[in-house]
C-alpha cells in the first residue's frame, strides 16, 4: 500500500553551534510509511559511521521487507509481524555496527540510539534503544511516547531523582542501551493506533536538551499548517538555545485513515472474523 | 571532578576532590573530611556521588546541616552550593565546569554497570568504580572535536528584547498584544497565517500558510523569514499592523 499521500514527512538534521561533525542519521519513506532516526557516538567520528550504518541498513532491508506483498498481509498476528521483523533487521543491523567497530581500531566502541517508526493499518508500531524520542501532538495534547534508556531516566523512575533535579544533573547523555556495543541488543518496540491530524516527533536529544517539551509542543501547535517551517524552527530554537549538540527531527502527519487493504491473503483473517 | 573548598570566617583552609562514592564529613578522625570542632558532630553528614552527580544527607547531627541558608535532610547539590556546619563553610564545585573540551560536553555515551564513563582520578576508590575494561576493547583516544564558529550567533543585546504588535485597522484596531513568547501567531488558521518568531538578536516574521504572503512595510515577503525593525507596518489577511519595540 503506498502511503505518500497518507503520511506527509519532512526531515531535518544540524550539527549544531558546537560540533564540527553530525553524528546524527535519518531516513524516512513516506510511501512505506517509514522513519528512521540515530544518534551515533564513539571517538573521532565513529559516530558518524554507527548511526549512518543503522539508518542506510534498516531502511534498506526494509523496503526491500516491505514491498513484499506478504510481509504487510495482515491476519491474527499481524501486528506480530512487523515487530518480529523489525527485531530481527535491528538485530542485524547491531550486528553490523558490531563486527566493523571490533574490526577496526579506529571504530572500536562506537554506538548509536534509534528511534524507529512503521505506519501501518491505522497503527504505526515504535522501536526505540537509548535517549532518542518519539512524541506524539494530538488535538492539543503533546506528549512524550518513548521513554528513554538513560542512567537519568532509571533515577527518575526508581524515586532517587525528581524530573526537575533531572534537569539539572552533571549525568545527562548515559544511556543504558545502544546499538552496535554488544553482540546482541534488546529494543522496545510498541504498536499505537493513530488518528488522523496526529503530528509525531522523532528527535534526537539534541533537541529536547536545549529545548522545553513545553515549548516544542507549542511550536508543532502553532505551526502544524506548514510542517516543513515547524522543523526549520525546532532546529533553529535548538540552535539559538546553545546548540551543543547535534539536533535531528522527523515530523510525520497522518493526513487521513490508512486502514490495511485485505488483499489475497485476507480471506483466512476474513474468514476468522466472520466467526468472531 | 568535582570539589569542596573548606573555609571558615572567610579563610580558605582546603580543598577536596570527591572522589568516592561516599565523602563523610564529622568531628571523629575516621571520617574523610574531619573537622576537629564540638560544635560538629561525630558523624555528621555524608556526601553520595553518582558519577557527576551529588547528593549531601545530613546524619542526623547535633546541629544540622545548612546549603545557602536552609537546613536541610538530604539535598541534590549544584554547582556553587554552600554547605554549612557551624561556623565552618564547604563550597561545592561541579565537575561539568571544569571540562576541558566543550565539545565533549552534551556527548552521549554508553554506560555499563559498574563502569565510569570518564577515566578514574588519582586515588582511584572503591567497589562501584570496579575496573569492568579487561574484557573490552581499548577505549578510542579521545575525539579531536574542536568547536568550529558556524554562522556566529551575534552578541546578546544587552537589553531583554521586547517587542509588540498593535493592530492598525478591522475590527480589533487600537488592540495591543505583547510579543512574550518565542512563536506568536497572527491570522485566521486555513486562511492566512504568519508567525513572528522570538530570536536572541531580534523577532522575524515567517509565512506559514495561505495562498497570499503578508507584505511588511508595502513589499510582499517571500516563504523566507524577514527581520522585524521597530515601527514595520505588517499586513496580513486584510488587516494591517505595526511592529514596534518597547524601550
Amino acid at each position: 500500500m503506498d502511503l505518500s499521500q497518507v503520511l506527509e514527512i519532512v526531515s531535518r538534521t544540524d550539527p549544531g553551534m558546537v560540533r564540527a561533525h553530525n553524528e546524527d542519521a535519518v531516513y524516512a519513506n513516506s510511501g512505506l510509511g517509514m522513519a528512521i532516526l540515530a544518534d551515533g557516538m564513539g571517538g573521532y567520528n565513529a559516530g558518524e559511521v554507527a548511526s549512518g550504518m543503522v539508518t542506510t541498513l534498516l531502511g534498506s532491508e526494509l523496503e526491500k521487507a516491505f514491498k513484499q506483498p506478504e510481509t504487510r498481509l495482515i491476519d491474527q498476528d499481524g501486528r506480530q509481524q512487523t515487530r518480529s521483523l523489525l527485531e530481527a533487521e535491528i538485530s542485524r543491523a547491531n550486528n553490523a555496527v558490531y563486527q566493523a567497530a571490533q574490526s577496526q581500531p579506529q571504530y572500536a566502541g562506537m554506538g548509536t540510539t534509534l528511534v524507529m517508526a512503521v505506519f501501518y493499518d491505522n497503527a504505526i508500531t515504535v522501536a526505540h534503544i537509548g535517549d532518542s524520542r518519539l512524541y506524539r501532538l494530538r488535538g492539543e495534547e503533546f506528549s512524550q511516547v518513548t521513554r528513554d534508556h538513560s542512567l537519568l531516566q532509571e533515577q527518575i523512575d526508581n524515586g532517587m531523582l525528581t524530573v526537575e533535579q533531572a534537569r539539572t544533573s552533571q549525568n545527562k547523555n548515559l544511556v543504558t542501551r545502544a546499538v552496535g556495543v554488544d553482540p546482541s541488543v534488546e529494543s522496545e518496540i510498541h504498536e499505537y493506533a493513530t488518528l488522523p491530524g496526529d503530528i509525531y516527533l522523532l528527535c534526537s536529544d539534541g533537541l529536547n536538551d536545549m529545548v522545553e517539551d513545553e515549548e516544542i509542543g507549542m511550536t508543532l501547535q502553532m505551526l502544524s499548517a506548514n510542517l516543513a517551517l515547524a522543523a526549520t524552527q525546532l532546529v533553529q530554537m535548538a540552535n539559538d538555545n546553545g546548540g551543543r549538540d547535534n539536533v535531528s527531527v522527523i515530523l510525520v502527519r497522518v493526513k487521513r485513515e490508512f486502514p490495511a487493504p485485505q488483499g489475497l491473503g485476507g480471506w483466512l483473517a476474513r474468514l476468522l472474523a466472520w466467526f468472531k | 571532578m568535582a570539589k569542596l573548598t573548606l573555609s571558615m570566617d572567610g579563610m580558605m583552609l582546603k580543598e577536596i576532590p570527591l572522589i568516592k562514592e561516599r565523602t563523610t564529613i564529622g568531628r571523629k578522625p575516621h571520617n574523610d573530611i574531619q573537622i576537629d570542632n564540638l560544635a560538629i558532630s561525630g558523624e555528621h553528614a555524608v556526601i553520595v556521588a553518582i558519577l557527576n552527580d551529588a547528593f549531601l544527607e545530613d546524619l542526623e547531627s547535633t546541629n544540622g546541616t545548612n546549603v545557602n541558608g536552609q537546613p536541610i535532610k538530604k539535598h541534590f547539590l549544584q554547582n556553587g552550593d554552600v554547605i554549612e556546619l557551624g561556623k565552618y563553610r564547604l563550597k561545592y564545585r561541579s565537575e561539568a565546569l571544569q571540562q576541558t573540551s566543550q565539545a565533549d560536553f552534551e556527548r552521549t555515551m554508553i554506560i555499563r554497570p559498574g563502569m565510569m564513563p570518564k577515566s578514574p582520578g588519582p586515588g582511584d576508590a572503591k567497589a562501584a568504580m570496579n575496573d569492568t575494561q579487561a574484557g573490552m576493547p581499548p577505549p578510542p583516544l579521545p575525539a579531536v572535536d574542536r568547536p568550529i564558529a558556524r554562522d556566529p550567533v551575534p552578541e546578546p543585546p544587552a537589553a531583554v528584547l521586547r517587542g509588540a504588535i498593535q493592530i492598525l485597522s478591522g475590527a480589533n484596531a487600537g488592540k495591543e498584544m505583547e510579543l512574550t513568547k518565542t512563536l506568536s501567531t497572527l491570522g485566521k488558521p486555513g486562511v492566512q497565517v504568519a508567525v513572528i518568531t522570538r530570536r536572541p538578536h531580534g523577532y522575524f516574521i515567517t509565512h506559514v500558510e495561505g495562498a497570499t504572503f503578508p507584505a511588511v512595510n508595502g513589499k510582499q515577503l517571500d516563504s523566507q523569514a524577514h527581520p522585524l525593525h521597530d515601527h514595520d507596518i505588517i499586513e496580513l489577511a486584510g488587516i494591517k499592523m505595526e511592529f514596534f519595540l518597547k524601550d
